[in-house]
């Protein structure tokens, strides 16, 4: 064993290794890979190659393929490998396959044969070699064809082939569930196998497979549950233990698969709740793997059907983590908080001063995951305060997917828990401006409906009130360089319903912005067709109520160049316009109502006015209209995949030659319709305002016997409305998305707070700014927020204690009476201070309690000064360990207890198994030594670039 | 489930990969020079845990290798930072106070260790003993082929002689 034996390449091999290695730049690297695959190309259609030499060289396509080149010369190379009789060969064939082929390629049907006799083999290893490729490169199609087989291989007496065909099954029920629908009784039956490893690849099927039907096992919660006391009272081999925990991988697997057993089964769940108690109260919770165990505990416990004894250890843990230095244990506490607080809202409360740290991390990480969980505990007396916080950190983030989502986010709370529609109107805005090209376009929509409809009560002033702002704020906005496309189309289309219905703005000033908008976005048509349409309703309003028109040069420049664009829709947007403007103060009136966008209009698919034509046309022998799911090629077209969908779920490869394609009978469309489908006009990009269409149809209709007209008209009425996502989008009364909140009073000043003070005021222990944007996000939950504001009035009620209190929580000074103080629950928003008070003491104890720990290794253990100070700056007492080692040549008894000890603190590495294998093992240096000299023999040198090439790993 | 596993050095330099779900080629090169870019860059102190594309990055430090693990959102992520530790240390048992160059220059072997280790995206032996067991019979039965083969070619030398 050990790595001399790697070395066992030729010179050439060594070579390209050692100058990747020494590689300075990626196209350096590159340089050499393409050169090495020169090298193969030409070597490897060499006749008669050895097979040592040849294995050689599909270890170095695997290397090229592995740094990202494209090897694919030398796949079919590979494949034959795997044809070989010697092992040796065999396996670096499966080997190089595996890494090189996805399970679509199509050299796999050349792997196939092979597979089905290796699994025939009589050699076990062969076996296990074929079961490896069989997991990566078997797929939908050819399942059939070593299904069998695999069965088969279920009852081998090897368990290492159990337990690969265990997981090749699992694999083939995740590429088609049909096809083992009928093993699943196998799976139950492996459960109870006597190898615990071949037991815990069993739980990964039972996992997939009751995560989609949790009914028909639920008689298997008695031996999960039984399972996995059998875990952890130790009764599996000593060789599953990690890190003296027994058999943490199987625990957690088991402690998923029980939380989906007992969601909302209260039977189920009471079988639970003895072992998953013993469970957190044994785990140890000073290494990584039994947090990952408790984490686990505590998901499955906010899964399960409630159980106070259970939530209240949970929450206890997630304190835990919560007050741990560690990254990882924080995100973990956070996301954890975020499932319990499902189940108990109050938990967050205790934890605020903890998460409102985690939101000011600097690590991204766990500062996003701080926003899922306040996305969870969203409610409308925070809304603002939580949302105004999304939108500050979208500003920042960078990340099209993070942007994307959080500004979904926003979207979604700000819709749902909005306190007003003024507050929902600008924080659209803020969300459009910056994220406005990731949001979906429905939520632009969504907006302008709002706008429209206001309140969907019959409160016209406040109506207006809130389009006249909206019109305000987006006059503000549209002077901005580089908006986002969807909410220009808002702007244009709020500016041209509402721009001048206030009176405040000129017509003349606001088509000027909207002009200037058109311009400066000349290359999205989208936006030109909503300004051309808002310019249009502008000047209809105008005409309407009799004014002078007032044309400026831009706008005769911007219809003159639309009128000639090479979209038919913005010529006809730009005609239309022309037209409109000509015509007298009646006419326009019917054709554009002010502020008509929520008026039903009513739309006849049947289009009786175009009866007699059609009949006409018929007369004059012209095809009748044929539905489009009754057209023939349409037909045979979806036949055809019916066939296909057939093919794959029989499994089966087809071998016989397909049939011939029937040539699709051409049907051309008639040129009106008769029934009532459709005809597929192409719809246009973007929609179009509905209330456009009526008049001007009418209109069209009067010359009806015009093909063009009658074009027209189709597509205005197949033109889907504005905001046709919803199904209320024309009435008016609908309640709008933001009602349900509309009962909330406009937030207190208080909740809303600077951000700038925020910011400065650095790690003071009890920062008074936290403490106020922890009262609006969590203390507002439970209390109106009015409170804060008058407080001093309502004093009386508590005055000494809440003024106690409050002062502790600007002066920082926990004295014990405020410390005794607790348990009194205090009305006021500002007692906020008590928790502080109460996280603060914890906190500090176990730090001093490290210190001190650190303090007795010093004076106890041979270490030198330097390791020990090292540990206190790194959280990775791995050097310290070594270091010892070296030094000392401890017996693993010495070391054992620093390492529990040094662990109380921080997450280790290695803490205590560490001492088993380095036990076994010479001094790292030596090794090294050792390794450094061989490599030198072979005449590689590696230079002294990377001098940490030698260093251990764990070192 | 892992949908990939990817080691790289400090430099960014690849060591090993291993693609569970599908990826072209292409694909492949963005994932790698994304994932350096945003694991590599990340200070001591901060998590081990990234987000990215809607999945989740957990990795690992050694030494001057990055051990990273692509997981689904609702995976444990605790839980995978100690299937890279197990890893590491079957590693290290395996060759011996494994260090960097071992992975460089035996990266095939560090292949079968990882497909002992997890298999199409899952664990599938938590044991250390058992799959250190199953690569020694794999290594000793590559030996005993070896010997066979040199030797048939001694008789067939010394036959033809």
């Amino acid at each position: 064993m050990g790595s001399q034996g790697g070395f066992g390449q030729s010179k050439e091999f060594l070579d390209l290794v050692k100058s990747i290695g020494e590689a300075r730049s990626k196209s350096e690297e590159d340089r050499i890979i393409l050169r090495e695959i020169e090298t193969l190309k030409r070597r490897i259609v060499e006749p008669d190659i050895p097979k040592r030499k040849m294995k050689e060289y599909i270890i170095r396509l695997v290397y090229v393929e592995m740094l990202g080149h494209d090897a694919s010369f030398g796949y079919i190379h590979a494949v034959k490998m795997t044809h070989d009789d010697n092992l040796l060969l065999k396996r670096t064939g499966y080997l190089a396959v595996t890494l090189f082929l996805n399970e679509d390629h199509d050299l796999i049907i050349l792997i196939v044969n092979t597979i089905q006799k290796d699994l025939k083999s009589d050699n076990y290893l062969v076996v296990c070699a074929a079961l490896n490729a069989v997991c990566r490169l078997i797929n939908e199609e050819t399942i059939p064809a070593v299904l069998p087989q695999v069965v088969e291989l279920l009852g081998h007496q090897k368990e290492a082939v159990r337990k690969k065909a265990i997981m090749a099954l699992h694999r083939f029920y995740q590429k088609s569930p049909s096809s083992v629908s009928h093993l699943i009784s196998n799976f139950r039956k492996k459960l109870c196998d006597n190898d615990p490893g071949v037991m815990g690849a069993t739980l990964c099927p039972l996992f997939d497979l009751i995560t989609i039907d949790v009914k028909s096992f639920k008689d298997l919660v008695v031996s999960f549950v039984s399972i996995l006391k059998q875990v952890t009272e130790r009764r599996l081999p000593k060789s599953y233990d990690y890190h003296q925990m027994p058999a943490p991988f199987i625990q957690i697997k088991l402690l998923k698969i029980l939380a989906l057993l007992g969601n909302g089964d209260k039977h189920a769940s009471g079988q639970m709740y003895t072992v998953i108690g013993d469970l957190m109260r044994k785990c140890d919770a000073s290494t990584n793997i039994g947090n990952a165990v408790l984490y686990e505990c505590i998901c499955c416990v906010s899964s399960i059907y409630p159980n106070t004894k259970l939530l209240e250890a949970a929450a206890e843990i997630i304190s835990k983590f919560l007050k741990s230095d560690n990254h990882n244990l924080k995100y973990m506490g956070i996301d954890a908080l975020g499932r319990l607080i499902k189940i108990n809202p109050d938990v967050a409360e205790q934890h605020q001063l903890a998460v409102i740290d985690c939101l000011e991390d600097p690590d991204d990480t766990l500062k996003r995951k701080t926003f899922e969980l306040l996305h969870k505990m969203t409610k409308s007396s925070n809304v603002e305060v939580i949302v105004n916080r999304m939108i500050d950190y979208m500003i920042s983030v960078n990340d099209f997917h993070y942007k994307t989502e959080i500004a979904s986010r926003c979207v979604e709370l700000a819709e749902q828990y909005a306190p007003s529609n003024h507050w929902f109107i600008l924080t659209m805005n803020k969300v459009f401006e910056h994220a406005g090209d990731l949001v979906d376009i429905k939520v632009a929509h969504n907006l302008m409906r709002l706008i429209a409809e206001g309140f969907g009560e019959d409160d016209d002033a406040a109506d207006s009130q809130l389009r006249s702002s909206a019109v305000e704020s987006y006059l503000r906005i549209v002077t901005e360089p580089k908006l986002p496309s969807a909410f220009l189309q808002v702007i244009c289309w709020v500016l041209g319903e509402y721009g001048t219905a206030d009176g405040n703005y000129s017509a003349s000033y606001i088509t000027g912005k909207i002009c200037d908008v058109a311009e400066a976005y000349s290359s999205d048509e989208t936006v030109k067709a909503y300004a051309i349409t808002a310019l249009m309703k502008i000047y209809a309003f105008e005409i309407a109520a009799g004014r002078k028109l007032d044309i400026l040069t831009e706008f005769q420049s911007l219809i003159e160049e639309l009128a000639a664009s090479h979209s038919t829709d913005l010529q006809q947007r730009a005609y239309e316009l022309q037209a409109v403007v000509c015509l007298d103060a009646h006419a326009v009136e019917c054709i554009m109502p002010s502020d008509a966008s929520c008026e039903d209009i009513e739309i006849d698919i049947t289009l009786p006015f175009l009866n007699s034509y059609v009949q006409q046309s018929l007369q004059n022998g012209a095809q009748p209209y044929i539905p489009e799911d009754a057209r023939t090629g349409a037909l045979s077209v979806s036949s055809f995949s019916n066939q296909e969908h057939r093919e794959t779920s029989s499994h089966g490869l087809k071998f016989e030659a397909y049939e011939m394609p029937k040539p699709p009978v051409p049907s051309r469309p008639p040129p009106v319709s008769i029934s009532t489908d459709l005809v597929p006009v192409p719809e246009p990009s973007y929609s179009r305002e509905t209330h456009v269409s009526p008049p001007v149809l009418s209109a069209s209709s009067s010359g009806s016997s015009e093909l063009k007209l009658r074009l027209d008209g189709v597509q205005k009425k197949w033109g889907r409305p504005t905001y046709s996502s919803s199904p209320t989008s024309s009435s008016g009364v609908s309640p709008s998305p933001a009602n349900g909140a509309s009962k909330v009073e406009p937030a207190a000043p208080s909740t809303s707070r600077p951000r700038e003070t925020y910011k400065d005021s650095k790690k003071a222990e009890v920062d008074p700014e936290k403490q106020k944007l922890a009262a609006s996000l969590f203390g507002g939950a439970s209390k109106s927020e009015k409170r804060a504001s008058s407080t001093s009035h309502k004093a009386s009620k508590g005055s000494s204690h809440s003024t106690g209190t409050s002062s502790v929580s600007k002066s920082s000074v926990p004295s014990t009476s405020e410390v005794k103080s607790p348990p009194q629950p205090l009305p006021d928003l500002l007692d906020l201070g008590e928790p502080t008070v109460s996280t603060i003491v914890p906190s500090a104890d176990p730090f001093m309690q490290l210190e001190g720990l650190l303090d007795h290794d010093e004076s106890g253990s041979t270490g030198s000064n330097a390791a020990l100070d090292s540990t206190a700056k790194v959280p990775d007492i791995v050097s310290l360990y070594s270091e010892l080692q070296v030094s000392g040549h401890d017996s693993s008894s010495t070391i054992s207890p620093l390492s529990s000890n040094g662990s109380n603190n921080k997450n280790l590495k290695r803490t205590v198994s560490g001492g088993s294998p380095q036990g076994m093992k010479g001094p790292n240096l030596k090794e090294a030594l050792e390794k450094d000299a061989l490599v030198r023999q072979m005449g590689v040198n590696p230079t002294t670039q990377n001098p940490n090439l030698f260093k251990d790993l764990f070192g | 489930m892992i949908h990939f596993v990817v080691l790289i050095s400090r430099q960014g330099k690849v060591r090993l990969t291993k693609w569970y779900s599908p990826y072209s080629q292409k694909e492949r090169t963005k994932v790698i020079r994304e994932l350096s870019g945003l694991v590599l860059n990340r200070g001591p102190k901060l998590s081990n845990f990234v987000e990215w594309r809607g999945l989740k990055v957990v990795y690992k430090r050694y030494a001057s290798l990055y051990f990273c693990m692509c997981i689904d959102p609702e995976d444990n992520e605790l839980e995978i930072l100690e299937i890279i530790h197990h890893y590491v240390e079957i590693l290290d048992r395996y060759f011996g106070s494994v260090c960097e160059l071992d992975l460089i220059y035996n990266f095939h072997k560090a292949y079968y260790v990882l497909d002992e280790l997890l298999i199409a995206g899952e664990l599938q032996e938590s044991s250390k003993k058992t799959i250190a067991r199953l690569i020694a019979a794999q290594d000793s039965l590559v030996e005993a082929a070896k010997e066979e083969a040199n030797s048939i070619s001694n008789i067939i030398a010394q036959a033809t002689k």
